[in-house]
């Protein structure tokens, strides 16, 4: 190969990067546009979203009256409102109102057919698409959020040193994606099964209970020892386990390489399952 | 040169077979039973570049099915086809980034946003300059008339604005092929005529190879000459589009003006009367017996003028069809 050919080469392979950066910019940049149409009601649906946090403080602080300095598996009251804060926080970036219920819907009401016939990637779109909602909400509930903190402040744990904090945000980070591809590969299904809401009804409930929204897992795992081995529990538990230093620090390298290792199996079947799904789509009408 | 050439495509679908009856209903659950229904059978043609070919046949005759086809979101049970020389199932960017496919539907835009962002969202995915995008941006909302529509949101436009929209999307990357499945469904006169207006200035000036299936007769006769016609998934017509008439129309129109004022008894004799407005009258006459028709009129009545007309070609293929409906129902 000659050295101006590979040079022409490298740029090709360049402007072929750039021009997919800027589609996932572009994708980005609408998305939120377009989540910033229907502001209010987004805006209320944000706030009516931090009322259980209220009562689950009341209903512990009811448990704890008691015997104010008991802890319960290992949370005294302080931990475990500072538990259900951050798993508040956690929910923030692992949950994904809407996106399989709308894949599905895609699929069943035929819009999903775009994906197919334009030079797109369905799941990079639905994923930036995501990330700009993420974004609008975080714009929108930063205020509540800091109060709600700043209201808790005496509960908080202090700050844990940087190597636990950054251990909290790649996994405060990754649950984002896991929550994303589990999502997405609810939706997915409806290649198969129009109808999906009962299963992400399911969905909802396993992981209300199974990511320790509910409850801290070390609530459950003795009765539930495989909670330990499910991918819902980094979709709420580890992120805030990891800030409580609930996991030593000398498992956290070991846990977040677990984490990735779910994100990346999950993101293989993701793409089998639509490249089946598509198949089958138009095996079965388009 | 050839732009779309398919071979001998056919396509099946298994369709679930529901019986009657909540018994049936239950039974169902435990053992489906499925019929094997053809949507496309052995179809074949050639289109060359810069073609316009309209697609014709009733509801479920596979002209959508071919659409699908050729666009690669159904894949064939057998036969071949090539569009640009692409597989279109194989749907591989260099082909997506060639062809469109407009339907009546709500496809390409984004709803709650204007227009225009959805285009610039286009821009990227087909990767145009910025220079390309503003000229053709420019040009197309020239030509259909939205530019002050741009900047609202498309939920807010009306179907027919809609439309124009979805097709400045589906040809701001300037496709060098067009499938357009009733691209004027639902729209009012006004509507339907400006999108055939546009649609045969563009395709002149581009010289893009288009398909088009619509019920509006009026559109496919004001856009292509060549029609290919399809009922019950095979082509039963390849050809211009007069020829239609001519081999399938099995009557003629003959319209009489009769010098006293009146329209006298019995004409029914000839073939149908159509219209009868004295001292005019429009009789559907059989193909063969038009010019004993004329002779026997002319020599008993006194005529102020007479004229000749084949059918109009939405009636041709409306009999055409339904004959075969009918012949369907004997079987």
């Amino acid at each position: 190969m000659t050295a101006s050919s590979a040079q022409a080469e490298s740029e090709t392979a360049l402007g072929e990067i750039r021009a997919r950066m800027r589609l996932k910019w572009l994708i980005l940049r609408t998305a939120i546009e377009e989540r910033l149409t229907y502001r209010a009601d987004f805006a209320f649906s944000t706030l009516v979203r931090f009322l259980p946090i209220v009562t689950q403080i009341f209903l512990w602080s009811a448990i704890f009256q008691d015997a104010p300095g008991r802890s319960i598996q290992g949370y005294n009251f302080g931990e475990m409102v500072s538990y259900f804060l951050l798993v508040m926080l956690t929910r923030a970036f692992s949950s994904m109102p809407g996106l399989a219920t709308g894949i599905a819907g895609s699929i069943a009401d035929g819009s999903v057919r775009k994906y197919l016939i334009q030079p797109v990637d369905m799941l990079d779109h639905l994923f930036w698409h995501r990330i700009a909602h993420k974004l609008v909400y975080y714009a929108i509930a930063t205020g509540p959020f800091a109060l709600v903190f700043w209201l808790c402040r005496a509960h908080l744990p202090d700050f844990p040193g940087w190597p636990v904090m950054l251990a909290f945000i790649c996994s405060l980070l990754m649950s984002f994606l896991i929550g994303f591809l589990i999502e997405t590969l609810i939706g997915l299904i409806a290649f198969w099964f129009l109808e999906v809401s009962s299963l992400v009804f399911i969905y909802m409930m396993l992981s209300y209970f199974l990511s320790g929204h509910m409850i801290p897992l070390e609530l459950l795992s003795k009765w539930l020892p495989f909670v330990d081995y499910l991918p819902f529990r980094y979709l709420a538990y580890t992120p805030t386990a990891i800030l409580l230093g609930k996991i030593p620090a000398a498992h956290l390298p070991v846990e977040l390489l677990i984490q990735a290792g779910w994100i990346a199996g999950l993101f293989v079947l993701n793409r089998y399952t639509f490249n089946r799904g598509v198949l089958r789509y138009s095996a079965f009408g388009g | 040169m050839a732009a779309i050439e398919v071979r001998e495509l056919c396509r099946t679908y298994q369709v679930f077979r529901k019986r009657e009856g909540v018994w049936a209903s239950v039974r169902g659950l435990f053992h489906r039973e499925y019929d094997v229904v053809s949507a496309v059978r052995n179809v074949s043609f050639t289109i060359d570049e810069g073609e316009m070919v309209a697609f014709l046949g009733p509801n479920g005759a596979g002209k959508t099915t071919t659409l699908k086809l050729l666009s690669g979101l159904v894949v064939p049970t057998s036969g071949t086809a090539h569009v640009l020389g692409h597989v279109p199932w194989k749907r591989e960017d260099a082909y997506r980034r060639r062809f469109s496919l407009v339907t009546g539907q709500k496809e390409q835009l984004w709803w709650d946003l204007p227009a225009q962002e959805s285009f610039r969202l286009h821009k990227e995915i087909y990767r145009i300059s910025a220079a390309d995008y503003r000229r053709r941006l420019d040009e197309l909302t020239d030509l259909l008339e939205v530019g002050r529509l741009m900047s609202q949101p498309v939920r807010e436009l009306s179907l027919g604005e809609r439309m124009r929209m979805e097709l400045i999307a589906a040809l701001l990357h300037r496709p060098d092929v067009l499938f357009l499945d009733e691209p004027t469904i639902g729209l009012d006169v006004v509507s339907q005529r400006r999108v055939q207006e546009f649609l045969r200035h563009y395709q002149r000036e581009q010289h893009i190879t288009v398909i088009l299936t619509s019920h509006y007769m009026k559109d496919v006769e004001a856009l292509c000459d060549r029609a290919i016609v399809i009922n019950k998934g095979i082509v039963i017509h390849d050809g211009p589009l007069a020829a239609i008439i001519d081999r399938f129309s099995r009557h003629k129109i003959i319209e009489l003006q009769f010098s006293d004022n009146i329209v006298p008894q019995g004409l029914e004799r000839y073939g149908r009367i159509l219209e009868s407005r004295p001292p005019k009258v429009r009789i559907q006459v059989e193909k063969q017996r038009v010019s004993e028709c004329l002779s026997s009129v002319l020599s008993q009545h006194s005529i102020d003028d007479i004229s000749v007309a084949e059918r109009p070609l939405e009636d041709v293929i409306a009999e055409l069809f339904s004959s075969d409906d009918a012949a369907r129902a004997e079987n």
